[in-house]
């Protein structure tokens, strides 16, 4: 007969067994959808471009190299492939760009919908995601309409007298940056508004009793208390906005690449598969050593509660 | 007829001094149209200087709602409130020498207990050098010097109200005011606090606004109690006339166990009446300030001061109920004209005043013992 701790053994065994078996699921496509297509990126980046795209299979570095340094196509010789540098800096510098712009439009509209009685939240949410239901494509047109030279903006302040000349702000960084803030915004509002509306505003009223002004309100107590907020919308901008694609092929001309274009280009008409993959895991690299630098700083001993 | 006001009922007379905080003719509607509430009904009252002053009412008779108004997170539709002879209405709360002890005790999570003390010296723009001395003084005050490193969630709830006084009364505030302070915490760990608070209170010097819906609480730590009802204020007086000579139906019957009778008023004079009981005795009331005769009148007895005999009395009925209690015995006896009638006795070893259900008592009626309601 089997003792109790067989009994009990057996029920474990067969727990740990229904557990791997439930998460099977979730585990085969983490691994297929996730890890799978990494892997042969990994393996495309460390082989010979084709003739006319696609890869030869026999091992080559050369995909990496010319991830920062350009060859000579006469004398061989190798240097800085400016570039390529410029655009990461340049999507380095606008993702970080607008992840800050959609931080300071989104913080006070997150505020202002979690501090609505609560009937009119939901109405203000709902508007908040309309734009989600309209293609990317459509909603990034929708800006060039806006500001390229014949646009509403310049038309109304050359007619006002303000301007003569209508203000060149199609196909520049600018455009891009106001693309992508229009665009990743309500990324940002989200999240800040779900830690917003847990926050007890009776800490702020707290706050203002102990002779804090508003602004000290916001600093000390409303900010450490909704960073949880602040780090997922700042990611969930970040991430998308430093592989942004559709914005600025649209609003940067093609003169103004972000990391998506080049990447294309290379898989496109550059016909050299192993550079666009290895650019592909620098962006990844890129985007993971920035994440964790902002969430070490950010998280500081203050943020450590409930 | 004149009635002199002079019982001591409403108007104690004033402990010299100046008044901390003047509410005057203060209003507060909530919603608009159908949905309007009135928390707050014309109120007026003074608060004096290093007072302990109570406001006691039933949960939603406005009582969060005036300190609310005081501390300046909202504002009066009408009315003005004065600190210290200045009206505040141009005040933000943190401009306010008013600080609160919020009834949730709303402690920073993301703070230390000595960093949640020193927020508000620290907002004040005090050196550091201050700041920390004064920190160590409030955790010394209210004996929390070995968790002054912990964080408020990792402190009980006792310890939660008491980081939450020390962070009230660290800047000085002109007046405190605490919301329910003690209401969260269980039996025992507040019958300590109540002692804590009345002796941080006299240890400070600083005027205390409490509120409370138990009175017990604030017969036993008030100097003086504001009872309220429905946004409005009945009758301030101290403890012992709030529970001796109430005003009103609500405030005797709010406080303490009472005894309502009716009858009918034959004279009055310095304040006092001689009135006729149903039953036909003839007894002695204390009137109220400002009471208008109309020949009919409610009197009321609290249980301990009558007392139940075997024979003669003023009243008299038959025994309900025996209820021991240690202390005491309450006896309830049905009166003659069917109404009932409870009389609480004090308990002594040997003493032979027993009742028993279905013996008929008489009632004798102390001569300082009744008290006329205004309404
Ligand atoms: N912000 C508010 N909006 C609408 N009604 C309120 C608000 N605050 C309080 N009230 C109403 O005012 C009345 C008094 O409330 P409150 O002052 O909190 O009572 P108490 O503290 O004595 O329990 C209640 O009827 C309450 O519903
Ligand atoms: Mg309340």
């Amino acid at each position: 007969m089997a003792t109790a701790a067989e009994i009990e053994k057996q029920a474990e065994a067969r727990e740990v067994r229904n557990r791997w078996f439930l998460s099977a699921p979730a585990l085969i496509i983490i691994l297929l959808a996730a890890s799978g297509p990494l892997l042969i990126v990994l393996l495309y980046s460390f082989l010979t471009p084709g003739p006319y795209g696609d890869v030869v299979w026999k091992f080559s570095t050369e995909g990496w190299v010319s991830v920062f340094l350009e060859r000579d196509i006469f004398d061989d010789t190798l240097s800085f492939a400016g570039a390529h540098l410029t655009i990461f800096w340049r999507s380095l510098k606008l993702a970080i760009m607008a992840t800050v712009a959609t931080l300071i439009f989104g913080f006070p509209t997150a505020y202002f919908i979690a501090t609505r009685p609560e009937r009119t939240r939901d109405i203000w949410l709902f508007l908040i995601t309309i734009p989600f239901w309209t293609n990317l494509l459509i909603r990034t047109f929708a800006v060039l309409q806006v500001i390229r030279n014949e646009g509403i903006i310049n038309t109304a302040l050359i007619n006002l007298g303000i301007i003569d000349q209508p203000i060149q702000m199609l196909y520049t960084d600018f455009a891009i940056m106001v693309g992508m803030v229009y665009v990743y915004l309500p990324l940002m509002v989200l999240p800040l508004y779900a830690s917003m509306e847990k926050l007890d505003f009776r800490l702020v009223e707290a706050g203002y009793d102990l002779y804090a002004t508003r602004w000290q309100v916001l600093k000390r107590i409303i900010f450490p208390m909704v960073r949880p907020g602040v780090i997922a919308g700042s990611i969930l901008v970040f991430i998308p906005a430093i592989g942004a694609y559709v914005t600025p092929s649209v609003l940067g001309g093609g003169k103004n690449m972000m990391f998506a274009n080049l990447i294309e280009l290379q898989f496109g008409q550059g016909r050299n598969w192993p550079l666009g993959a290895a650019l592909s895991i620098t962006v990844m690299a890129i985007v993971m050593v920035a994440l964790l630098v902002y969430v070490r700083n950010t998280s500081g001993s203050e943020a450590r509660h409930g | 007829m004149k009635v002199d006001g002079n019982n001591g009922a409403i108007c104690v007379p004033a402990t010299p001094g100046k008044n901390a905080i003047e509410v005057r003719g203060v209003r507060k509607v909530f919603g608009t149209g159908e949905a309007q509430v009135a928390a707050l009904d014309t109120v007026s009252v003074s608060i004096r200087e290093n007072e302990f002053f109570t406001l006691l009412g039933p949960s939603g008779c406005g009582k969060t709602t005036l300190l609310r108004l005081i501390a300046g997170f909202d504002f009066p539709s009408d009315g003005e409130i004065m600190l210290y002879g200045e009206d505040i209405a141009p005040l933000p709360p943190f401009k306010r020498p008013v600080n609160t002890v919020f009834q949730s005790y709303a402690l920073f999570p993301h703070m230390t207990v000595a960093q949640n003390i020193g927020f508000g010296l620290e907002m004040l723009g005090k050196p550091r050098a201050e700041i920390d001395a004064r920190v160590a003084e409030m955790l010394k005050l209210v004996r929390m010097e070995k968790l002054a490193k912990r964080r408020t969630s990792q402190i009980s709830g006792g310890q939660q109200q008491r980081v939450a006084l020390a962070r009230a009364l660290a800047p000085q505030p002109k007046v405190l005011l605490l919301d329910e302070p003690l209401s969260a915490l269980d039996y025992k760990l507040r019958k300590e606090m109540q002692i804590e608070l009345k002796r941080l209170q006299h240890e400070t010097g600083i005027t205390f606004i409490f509120v409370t819906h138990d009175q017990e609480e604030a017969l036993t730590m008030s100097d003086r109690i504001a009872v309220m009802s429905s946004g409005k204020i009945l009758q301030v007086g101290s403890p012992r006339d709030i529970y001796d000579r109430p005003a009103e139906r609500f405030v005797a019957d709010f406080i303490g166990e009472t005894n309502f009778l009716d009858a009918r008023i034959d004279s009055i004079e310095e304040g006092r009446a001689k009135v006729t009981l149903k039953s036909g005795a003839t007894i002695s009331a204390t009137l109220p300030d400002g009471f208008k005769p109309d020949g009919e009148a409610t009197v009321v007895i609290r249980p301990e001061h009558a007392k139940a005999v075997k024979d003669g009395g003023d009243i008299s009925g038959v025994v309900e109920n025996v209820v021991y209690f240690g202390t005491d015995t309450h006896v309830h006896i049905r009166l003659d004209d069917g109404e009932t009638f409870t009389v609480r006795q004090q308990n002594a070893r040997g003493a032979g005043t027993s009742f028993e259900r279905g013996q008929r008592v008489g009632i004798v009626i102390g001569d300082d013992a009744a008290q006329i309601l205004k309404d």
